[in-house]
C-alpha cells in the first residue's frame, strides 16, 4: 500500500496522511477533470456532427487549460444582496462532498484512501453532503433561478438516492461486505466473477442472479445519473428553464469549483457503479504482471482498468446527454416512486429468496 | 402487465436513440475550420466591388445607375497635347479621374453598377471578408492619382480654361473692335456721303 511507502518515507503518520490525502485531487480529479471537460465537449460536438474545440493544442487538447486561465483572470462577483458566508461556503461544500467521496474508491489494490469496512455506506452518507452545499448555494445567491434549481435538486438527489441504497444493499447482501476493498478483491479473477455476471460464488446462484443484476445495475446506473444532475435529469441546471440553475451567480474560481465538483461526481458515480457490478479495479482477463512475473506492475495495470471503466461509464453518461430529451419534474418523481424503487425493493427480495435457497 | 411493458419500452427506446447518437459519433463532420478552409463560392456571387482604374474612362455610368448612390466620381478632362493612354479594349481616355469612392456602408451590392460599364472595369471579387470598426474605414477609394497630380491636373485643366476663356475673350473683344471699326468706317462714310450731297 501506498500509505505504508509513505509513512516509511515521511516517518511520520501525518504527514504520510496528508500526502496520501492530496493523491486522489492532483494526481486524479485535476487531470481528470480537465480530459473530461474536453471530452464532453469533443463527444457533444462529434454527436452533432461538428467538431468542437480545434484551436488550442492537438485537436483542442488544452482547450481546458486555457477556459481554467480565463476563469482565474475572472472577477469574483459577489452580489450586494447575497447571503455572503453561504454564499462564500457552498462551492467550497460542494467540492469538499464530492472530494470526500474519492476516500473510499479503490483506485488499485495498492491505493485505496481510506480502506474503511464501510466504504459504499461512507460514500453514499457523504455524498449526500453536496445537496447542502446546493441547496447553501441556491438560497444564499438570492436569486429565483437558483433557488428553484437548488430546490430541484434537493428533491431529485434525495428521492433517487433511495434506489441507488437499495440496489446497494442488494449487492451487500449477497457479498456481505461494505468495503469497496473486499467487494473488488471478491470479484478477481476473470470477468465472470463480476458481479453484473452472478458474482464469485459457484453454482445455480450465479446463473439466476445474473437477470437481477442486470435490473439492479440499469436502477443503479439510472439513479446516480439522476444525483449527479446529468441529462435526462438535468432539472436543477436545466440551462433552458432555470439559466444554470443553483450556480447562476457565481464567477470566477467559485463556478469553477462547482464545474470541478461536477465532473468529480460524475467520475465517483461512474466508479461506484464499476467497483459494485464490474469488478472495481480488477482485469477483465489477468494481469500482464502475473504472466512476466511482474509484480510491482499489477497495480498499475489496476488503476488502468479502474480508470478505463470509470472513463466508459463517464463516456456513457456524456453519451445519454445527447440522446434523450430533459425529464419534467413530475416525470422525474414518477420514474423514481413508481418505477425504480418497487423494481428495486422487488429485485432486492428476489434475489434475497435466491440467496437463501 | 402495461407498466412492465412501458418500461421495457422506455429503456427500448433509450436504447434506440443511443444507436442512433452513436452512429452520428463517426460521421464526417458537416461544418469546416472557417478561416482555414472557406467553401467555393457560387458562381455569380456578389460581393466586394472592385475597380480596375486603368480601365476606366472616367464615363460617370455606374454612378448614375447606383440606386443608393454610393459610387462618388470626380473627372478633370486631360490637356488636349496630353496623352492619357488607352484602355485594355483600345479606347483612348479623355479624362483623369480624380475621385473614384465606393461607400460599401451604402452599398446594396446589387451589381447594377456593373452592366452599364463600357469598360467593364468594375466587376465584383470575391472578397467578403472586410468588416471595419469605423463606419467611414468602409468608404474606399480606387484612385490611382496622387493627391499632388490630381492637384496638378485640376490646376493643367483649370489653366486651360482660363487659356480659353481668355482666347474666347480676346476674339470677342477683337470681333466688337472690328465690328465697331467696320460701323465707325460706314458712319464716316455715310458723312462724308451726306456733305458731298
Amino acid at each position: 500500500m501506498i500509505y505504508d511507502y509513505l509513512y516509511k518515507l515521511t516517518g511520520s503518520e501525518i504527514w504520510a496522511g496528508v500526502i496520501q490525502s492530496f493523491f486522489p485531487l492532483f494526481l486524479f480529479i485535476l487531470p481528470f477533470a480537465l480530459f473530461a471537460v474536453w471530452l464532453e465537449r469533443k463527444v457533444s460536438a462529434h454527436m452533432q456532427d461538428r467538431l468542437g474545440p480545434m484551436r488550442v493544442g492537438y485537436h483542442g487538447a488544452l482547450q481546458t487549460i486555457a477556459d481554467i486561465l480565463k476563469l482565474l483572470q475572472k472577477e469574483d462577483i459577489v452580489a450586494t444582496e447575497n447571503d455572503k458566508p453561504l454564499f462564500n461556503l457552498a462551492p467550497v461544500i460542494v467540492f469538499a462532498g464530492s472530494y470526500a467521496v474519492f476516500a473510499a474508491i479503490p483506485f488499485s489494490g495498492a491505493f485505496i484512501g481510506s480502506n474503511i469496512d464501510l466504504g459504499l455506506f461512507f460514500i453514499i452518507a457523504v455524498s449526500g453532503l453536496v445537496v447542502a452545499g446546493i441547496l447553501m448555494a441556491g438560497w444564499a445567491s438570492n436569486n429565483k433561478y437558483s433557488l428553484l434549481g437548488a430546490m430541484r435538486s434537493a428533491a431529485q438527489i434525495i428521492s433517487y438516492e433511495i434506489p441507488t441504497i437499495i440496489v446497494v444493499l442488494t449487492i451487500v447482501m449477497i457479498t456481505g461486505t461494505l468495503s469497496l476493498y473486499k467487494l473488488s478483491e471478491l470479484q478477481s479473477g476473470y470477468f465472470w466473477n463480476w458481479m453484473i455476471f452472478g458474482g464469485p460464488g459457484p453454482g445455480l446462484h450465479k446463473f439466476l442472479f445474473i437477470p437481477f443484476m442486470f435490473i439492479g445495475f440499469i436502477i443503479l446506473y439510472i439513479s446516480t445519473l439522476a444525483e449527479v444532475n446529468r441529462t435526462p435529469f438535468d432539472i436543477p441546471e436545466a440551462e433552458s428553464e432555470l439559466v444554470a440553475g443553483y450556480h447562476t451567480e457565481y464567477s470566477g474560481m467559485k463556478f469553477a469549483m462547482f464545474f470541478l465538483a461536477e465532473y468529480a461526481n460524475m467520475f465517483a458515480v461512474s466508479a461506484i457503479v464499476a467497483a459494485v457490478f464490474f469488478g472495481g479495479y480488477q482485469s477483465p482477463f489477468g494481469y500482464l504482471g502475473n504472466a512476466f512475473n511482474l509484480p510491482w506492475l499489477i497495480p498499475i495495470e489496476q488503476f488502468f482498468w479502474f480508470t478505463a471503466k470509470g472513463l466508459f461509464f463517464v463516456f456513457v453518461q456524456m453519451w445519454l446527454r445527447w440522446t434523450l430529451p430533459r425529464l419534467r419534474v413530475d416525470q422525474l418523481m414518477a420514474v423514481c416512486w413508481k418505477y425504480l424503487i418497487p423494481i428495486s425493493f422487488v429485485n432486492l427480495i428476489i434475489v434475497g429468496l435466491i440467496s437463501v435457497l | 402487465m402495461q407498466y412492465f411493458s412501458e418500461a421495457i419500452k422506455s429503456l427500448w427506446t433509450v436504447l434506440v436513440g443511443m444507436k442512433v447518437t452513436f452512429k452520428h459519433l463517426f460521421v464526417p463532420s458537416v461544418t469546416i475550420q472557417y478561416p482555414d478552409i472557406k467553401l467555393a463560392l457560387p458562381e455569380r456571387e456578389r460581393n466586394r466591388l472592385y475597380v480596375n482604374m486603368d480601365d476606366c474612362i472616367g464615363c460617370d455610368q455606374c454612378a448614375r445607375a447606383c440606386p443608393v448612390n454610393c459610387i462618388t466620381i470626380e473627372t478633370v478632362k486631360g490637356l488636349p497635347d496630353e496623352d492619357l493612354g488607352k484602355t485594355s479594349s483600345g479606347k483612348r481616355k479623355a479624362l483623369w479621374v480624380t475621385q473614384f469612392d465606393i461607400d460599401f456602408a451604402k452599398c446594396c451590392y446589387c451589381q447594377l453598377c456593373v452592366f452599364p460599364c463600357p469598360t467593364e472595369c468594375i466587376y465584383m471579387t470575391d472578397v467578403y471578408e472586410f468588416s471595419e470598426y469605423e463606419r467611414s474605414d468602409l468608404n474606399f477609394s480606387f484612385v490611382t492619382l496622387t493627391p499632388e497630380e490630381i492637384t496638378q491636373k485640376k490646376e493643367n485643366f483649370a489653366k486651360l480654361e482660363s487659356e480659353k476663356a481668355r482666347l474666347k475673350a480676346e476674339q470677342a473683344a477683337q470681333k466688337a473692335e472690328t465690328a465697331a471699326k467696320v460701323s465707325a468706317e460706314k458712319n464716316v462714310a455715310d458723312q462724308s456721303g451726306k456733305k458731298e450731297k
